[in-house]
Formats: C-alpha cells, sequence, structure tokens
C-alpha cells in the first residue's frame, strides 16, 4: 500500500517537476542509476536502517558535531522537487543550496565538483523518479559558531578548489577514468586523505590515510608496507567488487561503502580505480624498526594471540583466504594510526558479504576478555611479527579507543 | 482467533538443513516463501565466538542449543501396557532449538546409505527368504533408490565441504575409502581430515584382522573451502568441541556456514523466528493444506495462508504436527492400519572401551573433530553374511572419539570409585591412553508394528496440545546385532594393544535417559503406495499434494549410519522434483 502511494506521488508530483530532461529517456535514467551508485549518494541519504531511498535523515557524524543527510527526492517542499538544473548542480559541485545557503562539507562537493555537469544531470535525471518522500529530515547538531553556515564561505576560501576534473592527455584513457571516479564522485579523499585542523584536505598526503568516526581509513596509495603496494590491480578489483581478497576484508565504514557502491560498479570502472590507484605514490617506503620479540609486550601478545587468536588467523598470522584476513604483511595492521585495528580487537566486526563473496565473516569482540595492557601486548605483537613492522600500541591509546567505543557503540 | 496474515506462495516449518535447502531451491523460482522457526536467530558471527565456544559447561552439560522441556516435550513408555510419562531432561536423544536445527549441533558425520539399504525388505527376502525377516518387524523399501539419490548426495557433499577418501568411483573400487559404498560420481570436494594417534591405531589395528579401514567422512574440514554457492568455510582446527556446540571458525557445515549467507540476500525470503507453528490448516475435505497457524513470543496467534507447505521441524514434531492437524490417518498398532506414526525407529549404538598402558600409549584425545576417525564396513547393513547370525542389519564400526572434553569424557577402569583420591589417580592414569568413541559401533534400529508415535491422552504442552507419545522398545535383532558388533569392535581393541577392553552392548529395554545419538526416525514415511507410506517417494503427502515433508520422518527404518546426508540429498530431491514438475503442474507426484 505504502509503495503504491509513493508511485502516485511520482506520477503525480513527477512530471511538475523542475527537472528539465526528458522523464522518459531511461537510458539516461539508467546512466544515472549507476553514477548515483558510483557517487555513493545512498550511502548518506538513504534514510537510516534500510529506509527510503534518498529520503534523507540520516546522522552523519564529523569531527564538529553531526549533520543530518537531506532529503534528495523529487519532493517539491522539502526535497530537490523544485530545484532547476543548475541548483541542482550549483549544489552538488559548490556546496551552495538552492536559498543560498552554505552545505557543510560533509556533503562531499569538494570532490563532486570535479563530476563533469553532463554526469551530474545524468544523475539529477535519476533522482527524478525515485519515490518522493513527503517528510523534512531533522537538523543539524553542531555547536556554535560551527552551526552557521555563512562560516562556510570563509572556509571555501582555504579548502575548496571548485572545476572539473581535467584528464591528463599523457596518460591512458583508463587511468584518467580512474582519477575521476575516484578524486570526484567516489570521494575516496573524504575518508582516506588526512584532514587538517579545519576539516580541510591535506592535499599534499593525499589518500596517506585519515581517521574518521572512530575509525582509521588506511592508506590507499601504492606505497609499501602501509599502502596498496603489494596488492596487484586484480586484487583491488576484488576488493571493492567482493569486498575481500586473499588478504583482507572490508569492515566498518568501507563495508558500507562496497555494499552499496563499489559491489555495484562495472569490473571496468573497477579496473580503471585501481590502475589510477597504482599510480599514486605511497607515503614512503621506510619502515620502522619492528619491536624486537624479546620485549615483555611481544611475548605477552604472542601467547595471548596463540589463545584468543592463532584458531582462525593461524599460528603464522597468514589467516584463511577470503574467510580469516592475514595478518602477516597487511598494510592495515601495520598503519601508523592503530585507531581501527583497536577497535576491532575490543568489539570486533563484520565484513560486507556481496553478492560475489555473501559469507561475511566477523570477528568476534575482545573487549571482555583483554585489559588494555593485554590489547595493546597482543596488537603490538601483531604489527611486528612474521615481517610485520609497526610501532607498539600503548595501553593508553587502547584506553581512548574502549571510551570512545561506548559513544560509537560498533 | 488467529490473525491472517497476506499469502505467500510457500510457508516452510522450521528452518534447519532441510527448510534453508528447501527455501533457497524454491527462492530461485521466485516464489514468495517464509520460514517460521520455533526458536531463536542464530549465526556463527553473532552467536559463536572463539573467545567461549568451547564452553563444556554452558553447551554440553546446560544444553544451551537445546529446547528447553518447558517450552515442550513428550512422553515415553515402552510399550502399550505401560503409561507414558512426560520426559523432563533429555536423554537418549537431543532437540535442537533454532535456526539450522540438528544441522547447527551435529558432529558432522556425512555418510551415505547403502544401495541395498534403500531396498531393504526386497533385499533380505532375495538373499535369505521372506523367513529372516521376524514377522513384527515393518521394514520396508524406500521407493526411491541409491542411484536415484546419488546425484543429490553429491549436490548435499558438494554444499557442505565434505572432507573424506572415496571408496567407490563409477563402480571402481578406490584404495583408502570404503570398498562397501555405493559408487559415486566423484571424489569427495575436499581430502579426508588428518587423523589423531587413537584414530590411526584403529585403523592399523582393523587392517591386522584383515578389514579395509578408511577416514570417516566429515563435515568438519580438512582444509578451506569455497562452496558452490560462493560461500567460504575455513580449516577445521580440531578444537574437539563440535557435538552439541556451534563451530566457531566457520569449518563445521550448517545451514549457517554453508547456505544462510546466501538464502538471506534473495528478498522474496523471509524468516521469521521464535514463532511455533501449532497447526497446519487444511480446507474441508482435508485434501488441501490452506496455510498454517503460528504464534509469537507475545502470545498472539496468526494464520499464514501458502500455497505450498514444507514441513521441515524435527523427526518428532513433524509426527506431531500431521497427527494435530488431522493429515492422512493415525497409525492403529493393533490393525496395522494407518500410516501416521507408524514405523518410529531410532539407532542401536554400542561402544567399547579400551585401557592402555599409559607409559607406551598417550592419545591426546583432546585434538579431534565431530566427524575424526577411521572406521571399519564390513559389519554394515548387509556388507557380510547374515546367515545364521540371528539376526539382520549392522553398523559401521569406528575409532570416531570427538573430544577429550573433561567432565563428559572420563571413561576410566572398572572397579575405579566414583569420585576421591582414587577416582583422581585413575582419571591422571587413564586419560590420555584410553579410547572412548561413544558411538563406535553405529548400529541400524529396524522398525516393528509396536514401536510408533501418537499423541498423548493426558499431558500437553504449553498451547494445551497433546504431547507427542513415544512408543519404543528394543527387540532381540537389535540386541543380538548390538552384541555381535560390540564383539568385533572389541577385538580390533585387542589388536590395536589394549591392557583391558570393556564391552559396552546396547542392552534393552530402550532407555530414554541413556543417549545414543538424536538419529529419531520415521513416523510419516515415504514409499510405494498409500497402503504402505504417507509420503510418496518425493516426500509429498498422498492425502495432501500441497504438503512435503522433509528429513528422516521419510526414513521407513534406520541404517548403520548416521542420517545427515541421507536427509540432505531427499531433500535435494524432493526440491528437484517440485521444481521440475509439481510447480509446473501442481497435484499429486505419483497416482495412488
Amino acid at each position: 500500500m505504502r509503495r503504491g502511494l509513493a508511485l502516485f506521488a511520482v506520477l503525480a508530483l513527477g512530471t511538475a517537476s523542475a527537472y528539465a530532461g526528458d522523464a522518459q529517456d531511461f537510458a539516461k535514467i539508467e546512466r544515472g542509476r549507476y553514477l548515483a551508485v558510483a557517487g555513493d549518494c545512498a550511502g548518506c541519504h538513504d534514510a537510516p536502517g534500510g529506509g527510503d531511498p534518498m529520503a534523507g535523515g540520516m546522522k552523519i557524524e564529523t569531527p564538529f558535531g553531526t549533520v543530518t543527510a537531506s532529503n534528495i527526492t523529487p519532493y517539491k517542499d522539502s526535497g530537490i522537487g523544485a530545484w532547476t538544473d543548475d541548483e541542482f548542480v550549483r549544489a552538488v559541485s559548490e556546496g551552495i543550496r538552492r536559498d543560498g545557503a552554505h552545505l557543510f562539507p560533509a556533503m562531499p562537493y569538494p570532490y563532486y565538483t570535479k563530476v563533469s555537469r553532463d554526469d551530474l544531470l545524468t544523475i539529477r535525471a535519476y533522482l527524478s523518479t525515485v519515490p518522493v518522500a513527503q517528510h523534512t529530515v531533522g537538523g543539524d547538531d553542531l555547536p556554535f559558531p560551527l552551526d552557521v553556515r555563512a562560516g562556510m564561505a570563509a572556509w571555501n576560501k582555504v579548502n575548496f578548489t571548485a572545476g572539473p576534473f581535467k584528464p591528463d592527455p599523457n596518460q591512458s584513457a583508463e587511468r584518467n577514468r580512474g582519477a575521476y571516479l575516484v578524486e570526484g564522485l567516489g570521494h575516496c579523499g573524504a575518508c582516506h586523505t588526512p584532514k587538517g585542523p579545519a576539516g580541510g584536505d591535506k592535499t599534499s598526503e593525499a589518500y596517506q590515510g585519515g581517521a574518521l568516526q572512530g575509525w582509521f581509513a588506511p592508506e590507499i596509495g601504492n606505497g609499501t608496507p602501509r599502502g596498496l603496494g603489494t596488492w596487484s590491480a586484480d586484487e583491488i578489483v576484488a576488493y571493492l567488487k567482493t569486498g575481500h581478497n586473499k588478504f583482507t576484508a572490508a569492515a566498518g565504514p568501507m563495508a558500507d561503502v562496497v555494499d552499496r557502491s563499489t559491489s555495484r560498479m562495472t569490473d571496468g570502472d573497477l579496473r580503471a580505480i585501481a590502475t589510477y590507484l597504482k599510480t599514486l605514490k605511497g607515503s614512503g617506503n621506510e619502515t620502522p624498526k619492528p619491536v624486537a620479540a624479546s620485549d615483555k609486550a611481544m611475548k605477552q601478545g604472542a601467547a595471548i594471540f596463540g589463545d584468543e587468536c592463532a584458531a582462525c588467523h593461524t599460528g603464522h598470522g597468514t589467516g584463511s583466504p577470503r574467510l580469516f584476513p592475514s595478518l602477516a604483511g597487511s598494510s592495515s595492521v601495520q598503519s601508523t594510526d592503530p585507531t581501527s585495528l583497536i577497535r576491532i580487537v575490543l568489539n570486533g566486526t563484520r565484513s560486507v558479504g556481496t553478492e560475489k563473496a555473501p559469507t561475511s565473516p566477523a570477528m568476534p569482540g575482545f573487549g571482555r576478555l583483554l585489559n588494555d595492557g593485554e590489547a595493546a601486548a597482543v596488537l603490538t605483537y601483531i604489527r611486528n611479527t612474521w615481517g610485520n613492522a609497526a610501532p607498539a600500541v600503548n595501553p593508553d591509546q587502547v584506553h581512548d579507543v574502549r571510551k570512545s567505543l561506548t559513544h560509537h557503540n560498533g | 482467533m488467529a490473525r491472517k496474515l497476506p499469502a505467500k506462495d510457500v510457508v516452510i516449518v522450521g528452518l534447519g538443513w532441510t527448510g534453508a535447502i528447501l527455501a533457497h531451491e524454491l527462492a530461485q523460482e521466485g516464489l514468495d516463501i517464509v520460514a517460521i522457526e520455533r526458536g531463536p536467530w542464530r549465526d556463527t558471527a553473532t552467536d559463536f565466538s572463539p573467545a567461549y565456544a568451547q564452553d563444556e559447561l554452558r553447551y554440553r552439560i546446560r544444553h544451551e542449543l537445546f529446547l528447553r522441556p518447558a517450552q515442550t516435550s513428550l512422553t515415553f513408555r515402552n510399550n502399550r501396557s505401560q503409561t507414558a510419562l512426560p520426559v523432563r531432561e533429555w536423554g537418549a536423544f537431543m532437540l535442537g532449538n533454532g535456526v539450522g536445527g540438528g544441522g547447527l549441533h551435529w558432529n558432522a558425520e556425512t555418510w551415505r546409505f547403502l544401495p541395498s539399504d534403500f531396498s531393504l525388505r526386497s533385499h533380505l527376502t532375495q538373499r535369505y527368504g521372506a523367513g529372516a525377516i521376524p514377522d513384527d518387524m515393518t521394514i520396508q523399501d524406500w521407493g526411491v533408490t541409491y542411484d536415484e539419490l546419488e546425484p543429490h548426495y553429491d549436490k548435499f557433499e558438494y554444499l557442505c565441504g565434505t572432507s573424506g577418501t572415496a571408496g567407490n568411483l563409477k563402480g571402481v573400487i578406490q584404495s583408502g575409502g570404503n570398498p562397501f559404498e555405493g559408487p559415486r560420481g566423484r571424489p569427495y570436494p575436499t581430502p579426508a581430515q588428518k587423523q589423531g594417534y587413537g584414530h590411526a591405531l584403529f585403523g592399523k589395528g582393523a587392517a591386522e584382522l584383515g578389514y579395509k579401514p578408511f577416514p570417516q567422512p566429515s563435515g568438519n574440514l580438512s582444509q578451506a573451502y569455497t562452496n558452490p554457492l560462493g560461500v567460504e568455510m575455513g580449516p577445521c582446527t580440531y578444537c574437539g568441541f563440535c557435538e552439541w556446540f556451534g563451530c566457531a571458525n566457520y569449518s563445521k557445515a550448517s545451514p549457517q556456514t554453508t547456505i544462510l549467507p546466501v538464502l538471506l540476500r534473495h528478498k522474496n525470503f523471509t524468516a521469521r523466528t521464535e514463532c511455533e507453528v501449532t497447526k497446519i490448516l487444511l480446507d474441508k475435505e482435508g485434501r488441501h493444506a490452506t496455510g498454517v497457524t503460528f504464534v509469537d513470543t507475545s502470545g498472539t496467534e496468526w494464520e499464514q495462508p501458502a500455497e505450498l507447505v514444507i514441513l521441515s521441524a524435527f523427526q518428532l514434531f513433524n509426527v506431531q504436527l500431521l497427527l494435530l492437524s488431522g493429515v492422512g490417518k493415525r497409525y492403529d498398532p493393533l490393525t496395522g492400519e494407518g500410516q501416521i506414526g507408524r514405523n518410529f525407529s531410532h539407532q542401536t549404538v554400542s561402544t567399547a572401551y579400551g585401557f592402555f598402558d599409559n607409559k607406551k600409549f598417550n592419545f591426546n584425545p583432546f585434538a579431534a573433530s565431530g566427524a575424526i576417525g577411521m572406521c571399519v564396513d564390513e559389519f554394515n547393513g548387509d556388507n557380510f553374511d547374515h546367515g545364521g547370525k540371528g539376526f539382520v542389519g549392522g553398523g559401521y564400526l569406528g575409532q570416531v572419539q570427538t573430544n577429550g572434553r573433561p567432565i563428559e569424557t572420563t571413561a576410566l577402569p572398572k572397579g575405579t570409585p566414583l569420585w576421591g583420591l582414587k577416582w583422581k589417580e585413575a582419571m591422571r592414569d587413564n586419560y590420555l591412553s584410553t579410547i572412548n568413541a561413544g558411538s563406535a559401533c553405529h548400529g541400524s534400529c529396524y522398525s516393528y508394528k509396536t514401536n510408533h508415535l501418537d499423541l498423548d491422552p493426558t499431558y500437553v504442552d504449553r498451547f494445551g496440545r497433546p504431547l507427542v507419545r513415544m512408543t519404543m522398545d528394543f527387540h532381540d535383532n537389535e540386541l543380538k546385532m548390538s552384541a555381535y558388533l560390540t564383539d568385533r569392535y572389541a577385538e580390533i581393541l585387542k589388536a590395536m594393544g589394549a591392557r583391558e577392553v570393556v564391552k559396552k552392548p546396547r542392552k534393552g529395554p530402550y532407555d530414554v535417559t541413556d543417549y545414543q545419538t538424536s538419529h529419531l526416525c520415521g513416523g510419516a514415511i515415504m514409499g510405494t503406495s498409500p497402503q504402505n507410506s504417507a509420503l510418496n517417494r518425493y516426500l509429498q503427502s498422498w492425502d495432501v499434494p500441497n504438503l512435503f515433508v522433509q528429513g528422516a520422518t521419510a526414513f521407513p527404518q534406520n541404517a548403520g549410519y548416521n542420517p545427515t546426508d541421507t536427509v540432505g540429498a531427499l531433500a535435494y530431491w524432493s526440491a528437484q522434483a517440485i521444481r521440475s514438475q509439481y510447480l509446473k503442474h501442481p497435484g499429486p507426484l505419483v497416482d495412488a
């Protein structure tokens, strides 16, 4: 019944939408659907808890407070049904709302600005067809003065460069396509590029890993040991397509990205992304000296690992392909910032299930069994064994993450 | 008055192995399916953590994964002269509860039945004459042959990733496998599991006696495996916590580790857990099922209309629902008329303990799996000449010790006190050097006129429905067979070098408090006509053609093997008939 009503609403209101294109151009609408997938619009704009598509209402956690995703269905009142194409393009690529107010960059317009106008209007064609959600979402939860949208004008001056992606004629079409997707629609840098104090990208360290929402999004350039240097393009494609490859599995916010976006993209586009990522230089190849096996924490960690971890990850840290991630040689295990690792050990996590890799295996939480010192010791051990090398994890770091988890809750 | 839900194409009662298989097969036809499961949702990720899965007290002793007798129970008596009383603590068999059913808590022994098992009465009559079968023994042919089931055995084993060594590939006997098994179309999906010292020594002792030992086929996998549905399984770690436990390592085949991740991606499939089906609804003529009623956790009763009803609960409760719903005719043991409740059977399990010199033998019994072990099949089914033996039937013999769990696995020599210093000393001296396989002789249990199920006249469940009443006893045939198998087993223990062997043949009367296996069977059996069976060869009810009854409920008698592989094969066989025949022309698939 509800679906019937919504459909009626589309028929009644859709024709009156300010969208200027041909509502019967199904090829274009399908292309727009695909581009909306590549841009992961649904990742924020779908109603929370598997609710109505693009209806908004999801709370987006930022370092500065919570921003609520807007209703981008063709609802004329609080959706975007009444917007002209130019207003739509300005909002997505410049972060300026129809009423002239600034959007917060939780809406990744600093990346979407690289998307061509043609592609944006194609997405618009698709958005004009989603069922109208006749509701108005709640407000944001940002402290003063960050809640003043006018302040974003100043922010933009420092942190935002408008303008579409320009292909590099000296590079292959595939790499240019990959760059367009990664830098634009894919907005990979929103998580994987470290941020300055005001939340803008540290462009000199692009794709070298960033902290967000209690996770650390690892480096995705071609470096070793912290980037994707050891992954072939095929392994990157497999990871994006299925959420799993022989090294690791997508969990946390990336699980959502794989579920809603990359697993639904074409192999050609995923290969283009992989080609581009393989050309990004990483944060450097210098490897820290591993913590000595004789270190007290290492010995304690080895004992805990044998008891609690080896059943799945094996005594050699190699795991089982596409089921239990390999810890040996893992770039995320050796990442500079151990936030995600600590979080996973304390709370556990479930990897994404996809059409191609439906298993969705999980790691249980050990926060109940391991105190801060023990969790730090076992992490220090896995970061410095089997050829791995990374700074020791100290109990204070575990303490801080444990405290923050009561806030993030999973 | 039940509140009516929107109609579904298919309602599935119970989400264990067969419910999951049928749901997945029918979901591929685009049908709108709901599975209604009495117990809770259970999944590896959320319920079975390596941090606590190996908790013997919680799972083994306190029965975490099982039905609570307060939810429902059964009543039991050995014969008609007794008054049946309710079972208040599970004993002879365990009753699963929740998603995965028995497929979650099993040991994962994955055996095929022998070709002759499927034509048992014809086969025995032909070889020994009709007189070899006792008058009150009601064994019969299944109506389906091994050859017909072979591709479906194969499908189930490849779903599970079963680890084993083939003994017969397309009629060619293979060394190292079971030479008595029926021909397989292709090898097992994964190689056999590794064997512990005690298991390997059994193989050696058996070979010395001239038998042909082989590794037990195991659903605890020897290596990582990706099944045809794309679901990944991990290698078994030999932790020794399989039976009555959930596997935390994605290593034991179960609906959770093989089908559910794919089934749940089907938008046309819904599971309702903690909802108990109370009745199958029939039309006025009693010839067509219109759906089921169920009760949710708030006590609200719902009606779920459906075009097709798949009964896939545990054997006892399948039969109870048929009896409560008035499907078919209730079995009367005095006249032999009626089919519902007839040919109920179980298993005839026995063992012998082998105590070895602890200075020479260290078996490390804790490193094991639920389906580890070396077996011989010389004494199963009709693999040996029963002439002059005074019984028919048999079972596999094996050192199939699954664990060294401290509370449970404590076989001690005769004369050891049950507590105190002497007990502790005996425990210390024998724990590592004793062969103690619970189901060492996995004997068949054939069916009899008197062994049956019906509804109890006195005791009711929490909804006021009569409990199912079990009338069950061992007959001389099974007890003789058990003594014979146990003697053969003891000889092998001696050949292994045991200093003391204690034989534990099965003795009558049937004891509902003493654990054997959870392999209850029969009660609504398959067969060739409505006069000898409740179901046709496709597990379709003769009386209500839009009702299919899955599981060991359909076995006319029990063979000397664990039933799950056959249960899985029958489910795929039945599903294929529904997909290829029934959906095109709903109605009886076999003319009565």
